[in-house]
């Protein structure tokens, strides 16, 4: 009887964020997903903290190594642990973690890009007060 | 109910994409229809979907408020005002356990939703359990270090660094703290009630929220902790 509920109310037509059951998965498969996911983050977070400071990068990569490896790193989040994926019935939630993205691109490197400049063109305020004595 | 019974899954396209709404009775004792994603003829999504996605949206929200506390730190990340740099307060071995104990708490909650999808509900309830316990250490490494930065003077009073530091680290605290709550709640909720669809859909919800804390927690070891080491 429970059962039936549980059926009519999983829509064959769409998933939401997080569902796994898109094409029907048994629990070794589910398993086995969560367990790759956990590998590759892993393998990625180790690779963060090596690379901290290590010399196989050049010194002044290594924060772009850094951000590389920590986006990559949510990648494998969002498709191992969220199951947000490519698949049709999955669209709609890749479309609101895009626009999601854009915003925070925007907030993040925006801010980053303008304050560099201010930094660079506004003379600093104990300079400024020197030139008025 | 196997996953192989329309001529659709059976040629290797589970999404049906393209076939609109089909009447399928051949091969099945009773017509039934399927539907196609994206032809707007499926009717409205089941609640399921609709919740899933609506808490979704919340947590790209929550994304975006979090991101202008990033812009904010990664602004002010060398905004000392001469007091100490990342370099001299971060303690690395604390920052990899903080890690630790979150990828492997999102790996059990993962593990929890996996027991939940074959309604076991021991398994879901030491999963959980197991969430909450790393979760808690995770806590306690986090105000352990806080404590310690206070101690030495660099507080979020010190420095803009520290300001920005503090509002940011202490903000994903608070996410973990609220989701802790929260999964007391959910295990009390699967024990009382069972594996009820308006539960199942809370703890669909839960899952969703706990991986997301575990995202940012990425972000923020990478741009707050390792970037802030080598400035």
């Amino acid at each position: 009887m429970s059962h039936d509920i549980d059926r009519r109310d999983r829509d064959p037509g769409d998933v939401g964020p997080g569902f796994m059951d898109a094409v029907e998965v048994t629990a070794r498969e589910g398993i086995a997903r969560y367990v790759i996911g956990f590998v590759l983050a892993s393998l990625l977070t180790a690779a963060s903290f090596y690379a901290l400071d290590t010399s196989l990068i050049w010194g002044p990569a290594i924060p772009i190594a850094l951000v590389v490896l920590a986006i990559a790193q949510m990648g494998v989040h969002l498709v191992f642990f969220l199951h947000i994926n490519t698949a049709p019935d999955n669209t709609n939630n890749v479309l609101a973690l895009a626009f999601g993205v854009l915003i925070v691109a925007l907030v993040i490197g925006g801010s980053l890009w303008i304050m560099d400049h201010l930094n660079e063109n506004v003379m600093p305020m104990h300079r400024m007060m020197q030139m008025q004595r | 109910m196997s996953a192989t019974d329309t001529p659709f899954e059976r040629a290797g396209d589970p999404y049906r994409v393209g076939h609109g709404r089909d009447r399928v009775s051949e091969g099945s004792p009773r017509a039934r229809y399927v539907y196609a994603t994206g032809h707007g003829e499926g009717g409205p999504a089941s609640k399921r979907v609709i919740v899933g996605y609506g808490f979704w949206i919340f947590l790209l929200s929550d994304i975006v408020m979090f991101s202008a506390f990033f812009a904010a730190h990664a602004v002010l990340q060398t905004a000392t005002a001469g007091g100490p740099s990342g370099r001299e307060l971060f303690n690395v071995t604390s920052i990899v356990l903080q890690t630790a104990f979150l990828l492997i708490s999102s790996f059990t909650c993962g593990l929890s939703a996996v027991a939940t999808e074959v309604r076991n509900q021991l398994w879901t309830q030491v999963a959980l359990l197991v969430t909450g316990l790393f979760g808690l250490g995770f806590l306690v490494l986090e105000g352990r270090d806080f404590a310690d930065m206070v101690m030495q003077g660099a507080g979020p009073d010190r420095s803009a660094f520290l300001s920005s530091l503090f509002a940011v680290v202490g903000l994903h605290g608070l996410h973990v703290s609220a989701g802790l709550l929260w999964l007391g709640t959910m295990m009390a909720q699967v024990f009382v009630k069972g594996f009820r669809p308006d539960i199942l859909r809370r703890l669909v919800c839960f899952n969703l929220f706990w991986h997301a804390l575990d995202i940012i927690w990425v972000a923020l070891f990478t741009v707050v902790y390792l970037i802030g080491l080598g400035r």
